[in-house]
């Protein structure tokens, strides 16, 4: 019986192993009246002692730079003198020390969920903080990580940064959390190390001990039940890289496949045919200003001389929304995944937007590498046709646009009578075309990418690429699954942009089909009711 | 003793920034306090008290000190407050 589990994936690369849970920490007990409240208040500040001692010597023992910093800052949080008066007044007030513990530290969380963004997600260091302690005021062990003997799955409620630093690579193959966010801890560090995961994922504490999983930490999939005979089941083994970068089907129509990257040291050891998807959002993560065109120039630099006489597709700043940028002072809007993002930034700022494309056209002018641009978040013909103006004056030649939103997908045909090519993001086109937020783990069945309305969007821009006869490329994340990729290639697109992991498993699966097939499975695909049914049309 | 400084850190007064922040603040001579728009303030050397103001970048928090020595605690935790302490990171 094979059941499927969507979540987010809060880590790329896929992993199948048995799946074993952590074990809950000990439970709050029911509150007991204090009668010594200088030796209650003794028994808690000991235990935060002992806490804070335990995640001091955690960071003194991680392998990371990243684990060290975070563990750092917990440690500071449990030493915190906040937490101490706290709990000193609490304790006084009539609370025994694991309540006063839990009564403090649950304040404090209110207010950072009511924050908001990055705050919000530190709400469950602050829980982790709360177990422990209470776990220390029982006399109680933390749960330790399973030991089955073999490499596992870990399913857990959410993973602590204390946890998640002990992690071995060797033992722990992916992870599976019901609860967190990709901005939580667990997702942080399992990025950092590479460990496929998925987070709020629903279902995910009813998997017995034991049970085979397939995690695809790049779609936010988990497959329970035993492992099927498909390649994205094989144990993590990456075929050696052929000579022959380029993607093409089993009768040599070529696809693209293309790398997502946010910086040129992603493509350190990594043999790919393009880059489909430069995010140019990490150079400006860090400023208080825009960074200078020299930094930027710079920065656009190294990322083409990695990539002599091959494409390179630049996304100008995707800021807003889900990724606010200080210098932009955006923080009014009441909905703004609905407001001044992408492109539109430009109606505040034309400044920055030019800026950058000037920086982009001086590094491309340096370099042998073949610069497109491209724009996000554009909904009309007109925001395309000015951001074409823009840069063909910059002295770009090859101008495109993201489809994201679906008024721009439906005039698909208008818009590329403007630009070069088009690129659709599915992850934001299924946002907005679903009215589901892609952060919500409880709409993750709306925001599954073989929805047939979905689907029909991007074919509708598939079919304008053809029948205009200009590039269409996909570089959300459901380009990096194979069975999808199929479907995408049927449908007409030109080219495929993922994280460089998962292209060698794109790539085979092309190599598989001719178009022809690839054409009917996409017909199938098309036709079905559900996304259910659109699955098994494409044969997975 | 008041002084007023606007948030550097692109990201806010985070975690790390915070911790950066609090760790500065318990070395100075006077206890500082740091106060968001007429909310109750909060002890400067508390990371949780820190991160519960809810700090974006570019808010305007509002220091308090008394005491010799109260001149230079505020200059020096309003200097950190005002830097990108993730762009200061190695």
């Amino acid at each position: 019986m094979v059941e499927l589990l969507r979540g987010l994936g809060a880590s790329a690369g896929t992993a199948t192993a048995p799946a074993y849970r952590l074990a809950d920490p000990p439970r709050l007990p029911l509150p007991r009246p204090v009668s010594d409240p200088d030796g209650e208040l003794d028994r808690a500040y000991a235990a935060i002692d002992g806490v804070c001692a335990d995640i001091g010597r955690r960071a003194a023992a991680a392998d990371s730079p990243t684990t060290a910093e975070i563990l750092r800052v917990q440690a500071a949080l449990a030493g915190d003198r906040t937490l101490r008066d706290g709990v000193a007044v609490a304790i006084r007030a009539g609370h025994d020390a694991p309540h006063a513990v839990a009564a403090v530290l649950g304040e404090h969380r209110s207010a950072l969920l009511a924050a908001g963004g990055l705050l919000a997600a530190r709400a469950a260091d602050l829980d982790d903080l709360r177990d422990r302690v209470v776990a220390r005021c029982l006399g109680l062990p933390m749960p330790a990580l399973p030991e089955p003997g073999c490499p596992y799955v870990l399913i857990a409620v959410d993973l602590s940064p204390a946890d998640a630093a002990l992690l071995d690579s060797a033992r722990v193959l992916a992870v599976v959390t019901s609860a967190g966010s990709f901005l939580s801890h667990t997702a942080i560090l399992a990025r950092a190390r590479g460990l496929p995961t998925v987070v709020a994922c629903g279902g995910a504490l009813d998997i017995a001990d034991g049970t085979m999983l397939t995690v695809d930490g790049t779609a936010g999939r988990v497959t329970v039940g035993p492992a099927r005979a498909r390649p994205a089941d094989r144990p993590p083994i990456r075929p050696a890289e052929p000579v022959d970068l380029r993607g093409q089907t089993a009768d040599g129509h070529p696809l693209a496949l293309l790398a997502n990257i946010g910086c040129a040291a992603e493509l350190a050891g990594v043999a790919v045919e393009g880059v489909g998807l430069f995010r140019t959002e990490l150079l400006f993560q860090h400023h208080v200003d825009a960074p200078t065109m020299l930094e930027q120039v710079e920065a656009y630099a190294d990322v083409f001389a990695a990539m002599p006489d091959r494409q390179v597709v630049v996304r100008t700043l995707d800021a807003g929304s889900d990724k606010p940028l200080p210098f932009l002072r955006e923080s009014d809007e009441p909905n703004p995944a609905l407001g001044i993002r992408g492109l539109r930034v430009a109606r505040r700022r034309q400044d920055i937007l030019q800026t950058q494309i000037a920086a982009i056209a001086a590094a491309a002018r340096g370099s042998t590498a073949r610069v497109a641009v491209m724009a996000p978040m554009v909904t009309t013909v007109a925001e395309a046709a000015q951001f074409t103006a823009l840069c063909r004056d910059a002295g770009l030649p090859t101008v495109g646009v993201m489809i994201e939103v679906p008024a721009a997908a439906v005039r698909s045909v208008e818009i590329l009578q403007v630009v070069d090519f088009l690129s659709v993001g599915t992850n934001d086109l299924s946002q907005y075309a679903f009215a589901a937020d892609r952060r919500s783990g409880e709409l993750a069945d709306l925001l599954d990418p073989w929805q047939p309305a979905l689907l029909s969007l991007i074919a509708l821009s598939a079919a304008a690429g053809v029948a205009v006869g200009r590039p269409v490329g996909v570089c959300g994340e459901a380009a990096a699954d194979p069975a999808f990729a199929v479907v995408l290639a049927g449908m007409g697109v030109t080219s495929l942009s993922m994280a460089p992991p998962a292209i060698p498993e794109v790539r085979a699966a092309l190599a598989a089909l001719t178009l022809d097939e690839c054409r009917s499975v996409a017909q199938r695909v098309l036709a079905a009711g559900d996304p259910t049914a659109a699955r098994a049309a494409a044969g997975m | 003793m008041i002084r007023t400084v606007r948030v550097g850190s692109a990201a806010g007064l985070h975690a790390r920034a915070a911790a950066l922040v609090a760790a500065a603040a318990a070395g100075q001579r006077v206890p500082v306090t740091v106060c968001r728009g007429g909310r109750a303030p909060v002890p400067a050397d508390s990371v949780l008290g820190l991160l519960t103001l809810g700090a974006v970048c570019g808010v305007e928090l509002t220091l308090e000190a008394s005491g010799a020595g109260a001149a230079d605690a505020l200059a020096n935790v309003a200097d950190l407050l005002s830097r990108d302490l993730d762009a200061a990171r190695g």
